[in-house]
């Protein structure tokens, strides 16, 4: 900056000589060049990056899919589309997307309505407000796998403390590394753990936004406090809830670790009770040493979580619209 | 667990404080914001009781983990335990007996504070050059980055590994690191953070003053990044760190990062579950520390997040 100030400030003083005239042409090509391509410069690492470790990967998934692949020997024959008709007739699989689903389900409906609760909690005019909510946050920076670990300790079907709790009360242990429903109770229970706190401050942000005028007419209206909270917090929650299923959406038919630590084996159990489609994609492709077939059932799972996501999106836009016509 | 009476406390002198305050002054403060009840009244012990019983929960799942952790392997046939017994130090030994615990401490250290920073720099970048630079196609570009931040990159786990193989990085720390350097949900940050953040008169004033671009950015726009480039660097730090499912395929056993390592000490002592659960705290008491120490900024990161997005 102190060099081009000097320039300036001589410049007129100095009758222009060519050579300082070329010189300030120069420098102006050269600024329009740095506005021209710098913004494309600085983009550029982003979507370089991004293409080579996350969109090629995943369109040569599809490629890896319709070949003999193996882990060990390599790319094999193309084989068109029998890896597909294989996976989808593995019993393995569907099981494999009935327990995805099931875990899926098991996790993201409590989730949000704790979260939700939780969230509303914490609205109030409370003291040491920072200190609730760091505490609510604490389970985020637990590893999913240590989480796995620990709940698969308090689930344990002998001796555990759940169970010990249940036969405390009265009730039958539960066996909860054999039962294929209540292997997806523990190990929805573990997703909860680490995102119910998460997602009660994402709501809690959202909650904050809502105009405070708005509840002041309720009142007048003569709502209670619950009232208010089913008539005009959870209304006026809708994108934020739409946001959360979104990302839990996506996140959560990937689930691996937790469901991954649930037994030492890492199968998913003696049946493949909680064996999720990740986890299926990683026996096909590491434990059986076949990519063609890992990158069939990565490529469906893909399909599948594009297809609900656009579900998603219109279901959405379809509610924002109605919302605007009101 | 002892931080019930502890809360009790501080909230008894909070109050303690606050009245002496109301006593003061004769009148509660007027004119502030007001609470959902539309009062300014402070809730009552019932919600309090109820953020203790959420704030129980999720921090008995790791209380558990130590008391176990203390005991040996025989604690849970004899009944529940209620104290922590003398036996963490000897467990803790046999986790790093069992599994290269300060090899994997010292990986996970290095892949998150690399990835952390690669993706702190390139979303302010990328960020930069969004919220305030003109240039053809910013629309679209920026559009594509919003559509990519719901692609689950992790399904191209098959041809990345295939990748990695031929470059002779399975097994490295390179082949986490590479794949982890640039995210869409940072440059989106950044971008939303930047729009408003910085102002377009402060960016031409260093223009017009003739500061190339990396200049403009150098002085500009990254000072005025810092607090939402933080958060990022929080964020990626804390994923990056928790994150199994490509280290646990790519890592060899001899290498791994602190959850892969979790994953084999389950392995190997499946029986001695003292030990695996002290293994659990040993990996967590890193990332507590970072929480303690950095959780007030996670905590307005996260709720700043929500409101933007």
């Amino acid at each position: 900056m102190a060099v081009t100030d000097r320039v300036r400030q001589r410049a007129p003083e100095n009758p222009p000589d060519s050579k300082s005239v070329k010189r300030i042409a120069l420098s102006h090509k050269v600024s329009r060049w740095d506005v021209k391509f710098s913004p494309y410069l600085y983009i550029s690492p982003f979507f370089l990056l991004f293409a080579v470790t996350g969109l090629f990967p995943l369109g040569y998934t599809a490629w890896v899919s319709l070949h003999n692949w193996n882990l060990i020997g390599g790319q094999g024959d193309f084989s068109g589309l029998e890896n597909y008709a294989f996976v989808l007739s593995q019993p393995f699989f569907w099981n494999a997307l009935g327990n995805t689903f099931s875990i899926f389900v098991l996790s993201s409906v409590p989730q949000i309505i704790l979260a939700i609760t939780i969230a509303a909690v914490l609205d109030a005019n409370l003291r040491a407000k920072t200190f609730w909510r760091m505490g609510v946050l604490v389970p985020f920076v637990v590893a999913p796998v240590a989480v796995g670990l620990i709940f698969n300790n308090l689930f344990a079907d002998q001796f555990g403390l759940i169970n010990e709790g249940l036969t405390a009360l009265g009730l039958d242990p539960v066996r909860w590394h054999s039962d294929s429903t209540v292997s997806h109770v523990a190990i929805a229970t573990m997703v909860n753990f680490r995102w119910v706190g998460y997602n009660a401050l994402i709501f809690l942000a959202a909650m904050q936004a809502i105009p405070r005028d708005v509840y002041e007419a309720a009142t007048i209206d003569g709502a209670g406090r619950l009232r208010q909270f089913f008539s005009v917090t959870v209304p006026m929650l809708r994108p934020t809830v739409i946001f959360v299923v979104i990302t839990s959406t996506i996140g959560g038919l990937q689930i691996f670790d937790e469901a991954r630590v649930f037994d030492q084996y890492g199968l998913g159990g003696a049946d493949r009770q909680w064996q999720t489609l990740t986890m299926y994609i990683w026996e096909l492709g590491w434990g059986q040493r076949n990519f063609g077939r890992a990158s069939a059932v990565a490529w469906l799972l893909f399909l599948l979580i594009v297809l609900i996501a656009l579900l998603n999106f219109f279901i959405t836009r379809r509610i924002a619209n109605q919302g605007g016509r009101k | 667990m002892s931080s019930i009476p502890m809360i009790q406390q501080t909230a008894g002198k909070a109050a303690a404080r606050a009245a002496a305050k109301k006593a003061g002054s004769g009148k509660p403060p007027q004119r502030r914001r007001r609470a959902p009840g539309g009062t300014m009244r402070r809730p009552g012990f019932l919600t309090y009781g109820f953020l203790g019983a959420v704030l129980l929960g999720s921090l008995f799942p790791l209380w558990w983990s130590f008391l176990v952790g203390s005991h040996d392997s025989t604690v849970l046939s004899r009944g529940v335990p209620l104290l922590p017994g003398g036996n963490f130090l000897a467990n803790a030994a046999q986790v790093l007996d069992s599994i290269p615990f300060w090899k994997a401490l010292a990986n996970s250290l290095i892949v998150s504070t690399v990835t952390a920073f690669a993706v702190v720099l390139f979303s302010t970048l990328a960020g930069f050059a969004f919220a305030k630079l003109r240039f053809k196609g910013s629309r679209w570009l920026l559009v594509f980055v919003i559509a990519t931040m719901a692609v689950p990159t992790q399904l191209g786990v098959v041809p990345l590994f295939i990748v990695m193989a031929k470059l002779g990085w399975t097994g490295s720390l390179w082949a986490v690191i590479i794949p982890g350097l640039v995210t869409a949900f940072g440059v989106f940050w950044m971008t939303q953070y930047l729009k408003d953040a910085l102002p377009d008169e402060l960016i031409e004033a260093v223009r017009v003053d003739g500061a190339s671009m990396i200049r403009a950015f150098w002085h500009v726009g990254l000072p005025a990044a810092r607090p939402a480039a933080a958060m990022l660097a929080l964020f990626t730090f804390v994923a990056t760190w928790t994150n199994f499912f490509w280290p646990f395929i790519v890592l060899d056993p001899s290498n791994p990062t602190l959850p892969v390592a979790l994953q084999l000490l389950q392995a190997a002592h499946f029986v001695d579950y003292s030990v695996v659960l002290a293994g659990a705290v040993l990996s967590t008491i890193p990332l507590l520390v970072v929480f303690i120490v950095a959780g007030r900024q996670l905590v307005s990161g996260i709720m700043q997040g929500a409101v933007k997005g």
